[in-house]
């Protein structure tokens, strides 16, 4: 088993740059035959990055690939592909329309001695092959009429049936059924005894301590781990992650009031049971009037999916939001609106700003029925209303007939919460609020979070900034996996806090459905 | 993973792609008027002005609702259609007196409109698809109401919806232009306007923004069959004849390419209703010209496809932001 001598692969002090950016810096690190080797890091570590380097989508600016020893150098996937590297993504990369069997053998099907494809070969073959993966559907079937996960299970068997000595899991599990994640684990242990080697990237902590043996941290595109996974805890691995010390935080930024200043003050929202398939389990979360309530959480944790759940833009197998005393119709956006709920979303471009109208109309939008009489849009409410938010949010704009596309991110983001403010919600939903924006403009931003929770808005406050959420919120609370993993309150309220629970080991495999 | 790859393209070349596709409708529409004062005997009379009016009359009336459609970044190939199934039920109802007429054709075309804003908004098929289903049926209905034929018609109240003036005007252009103003500022003024283009602008963040996309979908696709229906009503009283087979023929053709033409972009999120109205006007003044001055029919489309061809080369420009 040991075969320490040559790694398989190993990557000498890659760096790759994009404009602006230093997407990875001189990264080393080696993967062995037969090892299943975790790479972790939060969002922007450098992960994808990497991923597309050693499977040849990118050229690195600096530094070397070996295989087996030998400098390699990738110009297309393909020929990464060659050298015995295969990789699995996250979304499955096949054919939806086209036979298993075909989709197995895409590109090198099996031919006849008149150099035809072979369809009897080609279906006994994938048939065979396919069994090894707990797949028994006829593989004459399109793939498309597989589950998601069967699916990724022929992407798998693709996968490593090219000869593959490496093969590259990104988050193989994110859509995966506890049972399918079982027959992937399966699978995973057999390549590890026929000495393939595995590149495992999850955020899933209970999985990687499962099945992986070795660990590399990657944090702003810079290696800050590498090693055996048996070395490092669960704590030093998410601390590593996030970039804090694990003394230190104890006495860091804590605006303690107290315990519970909120106490005594009524609750707005209370939302029990949120559950989606694959995204959330039971989630319960409470907000209080004039309490900022954080959500924590590594990347894929259900924070987004939560606030999304709440303000009805995901649809819930279960569970019930209740906003000031009244339950509010699930799976409707503008119910919610109009319960008095707002949500700043995550993605300011995809899903915030209308680029093509102006700063004046995209903050009008969500309040146009509150600004028209039988249809008829007054203007000069609408000017009125933007002036006042222009001004409150100290909005940069040359005209309120820019553009919107226009503005700076902090300005764009202003903007949207503009749109929100003017339908006077008692509770905000802010999904990165200061995401991509400039430093002025972010503290802005938070100042006026504070201001509006001391006015009695209710705010969940979702942030990848682990200092912003800690001075910033009055509650955490955990999640991991889709699940509350623990509430933080008063002087609980801590960066030791929130590594605690997030790293701390889920208590058993199958939770008493809710 | 990197936003910071800005495409900072030249200003400049933006600016003036802009303003061409800002006022370059306007500008060709000089143009064509221009050329014709020189060079095209006759073309300076009233009569000829009324007969180019007269004829581009349902294609305004159709291109308005089109643009309304195209601004959803949707699109309806079915108002062709929708004319020949108000030319079938014209004929077949107007025994029981004009209003019961004209009320049963464009209840049709609100219902086709409805139908077709269903299968958009609720059912979740692509616009193109959704319409192309009615673009076929809808005149093969037409068709088997009309039993395939021809049908005169001789009740003078309604023919004189086709050959009668308003204050000296054609009645179809008026009503044209009176629908053109009330697009305008239903596109300008009302909370359906807004929320129209929001949606084309970016269909997620309107949703996100408590919008009811669905419900406005539906209004839009609604809006446009009934005015479809009502061109095919002007077009059959201009005719004098319930046609199914022709009338509307080649329409939603017309229609796409007056919006598109009109500086309207595929892509949704802007309604230009003047600029639609030129388009119409553009190709129509085109065709007359190169009638009048002799070329055959087949150049004369060859030369409206590149203005096409034009138009599009525009709007590419532009939203590649």
């Amino acid at each position: 088993m040991d075969e320490m001598d040559v790694p398989v692969l190993e990557v000498v002090e890659v760096s790759k740059e994009f404009p602006g950016v230093r997407a990875l810096d001189r990264v080393s690190f080696r993967l062995r035959s037969g090892e299943v080797h975790a790479l972790v890091g939060e969002n922007g570590a450098g992960k994808s990055t990497l991923i597309k380097v050693l499977t040849g989508v990118y050229q690195p600016d600096g530094g070397q690939l070996l295989r087996d020893g030998r400098p390699v150098v990738f110009g297309t996937p393909i020929q990464a592909q060659r050298a015995g590297i295969s990789t699995i993504y996250q979304e499955v990369n096949l054919v939806p329309l086209m036979s298993i069997a075909q989709n197995v053998f895409l590109g090198r099907e099996p031919r006849d001695s008149l150099g035809l494809i072979s369809r009897s070969r080609m279906h006994a073959m994938a048939a065979d092959l396919l069994a090894g993966y707990g797949i028994t559907e006829d593989v004459r079937r399109p793939l498309g009429s597989l589950g998601v996960g069967a699916q990724q299970m022929v992407a798998l068997a693709r996968a490593v049936s090219v000869d593959a000595r490496v093969v590259i899991m990104d988050e193989p599990t994110s859509s995966l059924e506890p049972r399918e994640v079982e027959t992937l684990f399966e699978v995973i242990g057999r390549l590890h005894r026929q000495g393939i080697a595995i590149l495992y990237v999850s955020h899933r902590m209970d999985e990687l301590y499962r099945i992986c043996d070795q660990v590399t941290v990657l944090r702003d595109g810079k290696l800050v781990h590498t090693g055996p996974l048996a070395e490092v805890d669960r704590l030093s691995l998410v601390s590593m992650m996030l970039d804090r010390e694990i003394g230190e935080v104890r006495a860091h930024g804590v605006t303690s009031f107290g315990e519970d200043r909120h106490a005594a003050a009524e609750t707005l929202l209370r939302a029990e049971g949120l559950s989606s398939r694959h995204r959330l389990a039971g989630v319960s979360v409470t907000i209080r009037a004039g309490e900022i309530v954080g959500l924590a959480g590594l990347l894929g944790s259900g924070r987004s999916e939560t606030a999304r759940a709440l303000f009805g833009a995901l649809p819930l197998d279960a569970g019930s939001v209740v906003l000031a005393g009244k339950a509010v119709r699930p799976g409707s956006t503008s119910a919610a609106i109009s319960a008095g709920m707002a949500m700043l979303p995550e993605d300011r471009k995809a899903d915030g700003i209308i680029p093509n109208l102006s700063v004046r109309e995209n903050i009008v939008l969500a309040a146009l029925p509150r600004l028209s009489r039988y249809g008829l849009v007054s203007r000069a409410k609408q000017d009125k209303i933007v002036d006042i938010f222009v001004k409150r949010l100290r909005i940069k704009i040359s005209s309120p007939e820019q553009k919107v596309s226009e503005l700076s991110g902090g300005n764009q983001q202003k903007v949207l919460l503009a749109r929100w403010l003017c339908t006077q919600p008692a509770v905000m939903l802010l999904d990165e609020p200061t995401r991509g924006i400039d430093v002025g403009a972010k503290a802005e931003v938070q100042k006026l979070i504070d201001e509006l929770a001391a006015e009695g808005m209710g705010v969940l406050l979702i942030s990848s900034d682990m200092e912003e959420l800690i001075d910033g919120a009055d509650r955490l609370v955990v999640l991991r996996d889709g699940a509350v993993v623990g509430d933080l309150r008063g002087d609980q309220v801590t960066e030791g806090g929130v590594l605690a629970a997030l790293a701390h080991p889920s208590e058993t495999e199958g939770d008493p459905d809710e | 993973m990197s936003d910071a790859a800005l495409s900072s393209r030249p200003r400049a070349r933006r600016a003036h792609a802009n303003r061409l596709q800002e006022y370059g409708v306007y500008v060709a529409v000089a143009a064509v008027l221009l050329f014709n004062v020189a060079f095209t005997s006759n073309f300076l009379s009233l009569g000829n002005f009324r007969t180019q009016l007269v004829q581009v009359a349902p294609i305004v009336i159709v291109a308005l609702g089109m643009a309304l459609v195209i601004g959803t970044e949707g699109i309806d190939l079915s108002v062709g259609a929708v004319m020949a199934l108000a030319a079938a039920l014209i004929p077949l109802y107007l025994g029981y007196g004009l209003v019961p007429a004209l009320a049963m054709a464009l209840i049709a075309g609100l219902v086709a409109g409805v139908l077709n804003g269903v299968l958009v908004a609720y059912v979740g098929i692509q616009p193109i698809i959704a319409t192309l289903a009615l673009l076929v049926g809808g005149r093969g209905l037409a068709l088997v109401m009309a039993q395939g034929r021809l049908v005169d018609i001789h009740n003078p109240a309604f023919l004189n919806l086709g050959s009668g003036d308003l204050l000296g005007i054609p009645i179809s252009v008026v009503v044209a232009a009176v629908l053109a103003v009330l697009t305008g500022l239903l596109i300008r003024r009302t909370a359906l306007g807004r929320r129209i283009v929001a949606i084309g602008g970016n269909r997620s963040a309107s949703a996100l923004a408590g919008l009811p996309v669905r419900r406005v979908l539906v209004t839009v696709y609604a809006i446009c069959g009934l005015l479809a229906a009502l061109a095919g009503v002007l077009a059959t009283a201009r005719l004098g004849a319930g046609d199914p087979a022709d009338t509307g023929m080649l329409m939603e053709l017309s229609a796409i390419t007056a919006v598109v033409v009109g500086g309207t972009p595929l892509s949704g999120g802007r309604v230009r209703v003047a600029g639609t109205v030129a388009g119409a006007l553009l190709m129509q003044l085109l065709y007359a010209t190169m009638i009048k001055h002799n070329l055959p029919d087949s150049s004369a489309q060859m030369v409206q496809a590149a203005i096409i061809v034009v138009a599009v080369y525009v709007a590419r420009e532009r939203s590649g932001r």
